[in-house]
């Protein structure tokens, strides 16, 4: 059962008690404080500088939108009972467990309104990975049974399906269908492969032209490739919904049917986070390094522009880049991103603030999906908007299918005359002969 | 015993033990726990974890360009106490005096006139941090009993040692002895608040090096 309210902003997925509930957040909470966790809960100075890189923050001016203080439950969690002065700290009461109601009023400030794109990271002078830890947060709220009922149906889904939008037996004919509707193969379920391709969701609805392009440029390049029932979809939504379990399944659907079909290379989809769960946190629940190569759609891009595998037809016109924030920021890919543009012959006009410290969409972790949020969402969106614009450029692109989703989101809204485009489809329009 | 010789003897010696005792309590109390190994792939090219560490340690002394103008008052009044604190902790005739009884270290002793407007300098920028803390509404939703309290017994330090070296407003032994006082104030509280940022620091910055020069990122 589920409870949808408008004021204040939570719902609850189960029927636990009250008390059940905290019990479940605290036990999760303890077991995320390792050392880096912990050194980050201890270092804060509370200086609030993180608020000044936050798009909430920016876009709503308030206090309670400040990064650091989205943390307040769970540092709370961490003095209790984790900190080397936490039996002090219980036995004079100096902090107060947190309360069931405090935890469903805190999920506005964890799901609607962060996106874990790490900006606050950047600023902060002790160097605290915040965006880490709203992660880390979210794994109790997901225990405790309070994260917002758009993401818990997602997680629901994706459980059974292995996709939160296309059920697993429903792959060969929505690829059949793709194929036919663009004219290319896509192979499916093939026993052999050497490399496993993955989709994106949108890739399967909205965003089909992506996945045909992605099988053009593959078939150009003559890699033996395929997708696989067993494993298709990238965008791990365990990852932002912080179902750990979730976010184990996924990940060993990807990695253990690579392994099967002998695939070497484990191909990502435009999307961010699917990169922030494959690339990054794939080899913990395997424990030790990963027998595939985890490789995001724009370094394949890069790696097969610069080794010449692939020529492309020179578009000469001015355009500016969205980073996204999982790929760039948090995933290293800033440069991979920029060498692809200028293999197309754009004249790169950097937003205002572009690279690793680039704004996010407002969409990221989930943000996207979880329609109560999306005001607020709507606000963030400006600040894009107007960055985009005072660059003069004549094309907006991006590199994530999550972040050209909620931009479109946003362009709409606003009635925004410019299309968000995907440098994956650049490339595949313009692929020389 | 004097006020004094209790705040030079059993007092000081007391904050101290507190001080050196705590500290190491919560630093190794950290430091001890699980440390969860990246397994992932490093990106090509990537740094050492501790040249990567070390990167970031220094290159959180400044702020990004990008936030520079935002946070450019906290971060030049955050400067102007820091120095300020350290060339009155580190040059006054003193000071140099007690660290040598402490620990057989010394080194040349800055003219007091100027260690005086230092101080003097440095309690302003304090007061300046306290305004923002009150004002701000940012950091008042951040601030706890325990940021007052650490401001509280950073700022008194500052005032007493100035009071005394202007030999101002008491008998300047009751005036030393307060400002003994409140240092050992200060070493006691220093371990459970937010004072050990000058020792949690670089752990923390260097984390953040080591967890993102794996990935390629220079944050």
């Amino acid at each position: 059962m589920s409870t949808a309210t408008a004021t204040p902003l939570f719902d609850k997925q189960g029927e636990h008690s009250d008390e059940a509930r905290v019990d479940a957040a605290m036990r999760s909470f303890v077991r995320e404080f390792g050392v880096t966790a912990a050194l980050h809960m201890e270092s804060c100075v509370r200086c609030g500088m993180c608020a000044e890189a936050c798009h909430f923050y920016a876009a709503s001016g308030d206090a309670k939108h400040t990064p650091v203080h989205k943390l307040d439950l769970f540092r709370r969690a961490y003095f209790r009972e984790a900190s080397p002065f936490a039996p002090v700290v219980r036995a004079l009461g100096l902090v107060k467990k947190p309360s069931v109601a405090e935890l469903e009023r805190w999920q506005e400030l964890i799901y609607d309104s962060c996106t874990m794109c790490g900006r606050c990271t950047l600023v902060c002078p002790m160097g605290i990975d915040i965006a880490e830890l709203v992660k880390e947060a979210r794994h109790g709220m997901f225990k405790a049974g309070l994260i917002p009922e758009r993401l818990a149906l997602m997680d629901r889904t994706a459980r059974q399906w292995g996709s939160p939008a296309t059920p697993a037996e429903d792959l060969p004919d929505i690829l059949a269908e793709v194929s036919e509707q663009y004219n290319v193969a896509i192979p499916c379920d093939l026993d052999h492969a050497d490399m496993l391709v993955t989709a994106a969701p949108a890739e399967l609805g909205d965003h089909t032209k992506a996945l045909a392009d992605a099988a053009k440029i593959l078939n150009r390049l003559g890699v033996k490739w395929t997708m696989h029932r067993a494993g298709f979809d990238a965008s791990n939504v365990g990852f932002n919904n912080g179902d750990l379990q979730l976010q184990e399944r996924l990940t060993r659907a990807l990695i253990d049917t690579a392994v099967k079909i002998g695939a070497k290379t484990v191909l990502l989809p435009e999307c961010g986070h699917a990169y922030g769960a494959a690339r990054w946190e794939a080899a913990k629940w395997y424990g030790q390094a990963l027998p595939v190569r985890i490789v995001h759609m724009t370094e394949f891009l890069d790696e097969v522009i610069s080794a010449g595998r692939i020529r492309l037809h020179q578009i000469g016109e001015t355009a500016t880049f969205h980073d996204p924030c999982q790929i760039v920021r948090r995933g290293g890919l800033e440069a991979a991103a920029r060498r692809v543009l200028a293999a197309l012959g754009f004249e790169l006009i950097e937003l205002k603030d572009h690279g690793i410290a680039g704004y996010c969409c407002g969409g990221g972790g989930g943000v996207v999906s979880n329609q109560r949020a999306a005001p607020l969402r709507h606000k963030v969106f400006e600040i894009k908007k107007n960055q985009v614009e005072a660059t003069g450029a004549k094309r907006f692109v991006t590199s994530c299918g999550q972040c050209r989703i909620t931009l479109e989101m946003g362009a709409k809204h606003a009635h925004w005359d410019r299309k968000t485009e995907s440098l994956l489809e650049l490339v595949a329009d313009n692929l020389a002969d | 015993m004097d006020l004094l010789d209790f705040a030079r003897g059993p007092a000081l010696t007391f904050a101290l033990a507190i001080f050196v005792g705590g500290t190491l309590w919560r630093l190794f109390g950290v430091l001890l726990l699980p440390r969860l190994r990246d397994l992932s792939l490093p990106r090509e090219g990537a740094p050492a974890p501790l040249a990567g560490a070390l990167r970031t340690i220094a290159r959180r002394m400044w702020p990004r360009r990008e936030f520079a103008q935002a946070t450019l008052f906290i971060t030049l009044n955050s400067y102007v106490f820091h120095i300020g604190l350290a060339v009155v902790v580190f040059g006054l005739a003193p000071h140099i005096l007690f660290i040598r009884q402490l620990t057989g270290l010394s080194w040349p002793a800055l003219p007091s006139n100027l260690v005086f407007g230092a101080g003097v300098i440095t309690l302003f920028a304090l007061v300046a941090v306290l305004a923002r803390r009150l004002l701000h509404p940012v950091v008042r939703l951040l601030s706890g009993v325990g940021d007052y309290l650490s401001w509280l017994l950073t700022a008194l330090p500052v005032a007493t040692g100035l009071l005394a070296s202007g030999h101002l407003g008491a008998r300047y032994e009751t005036l030393l002895a307060l400002h003994v006082l409140s240092i050992a104030a200060f070493l006691v509280w220093f371990p459970f608040g937010k004072l050990m940022h000058a020792v949690l620091f670089a752990f923390s910055r260097g984390a953040t090096g080591i967890r993102f020069s794996h990935r390629g990122v220079n944050v």
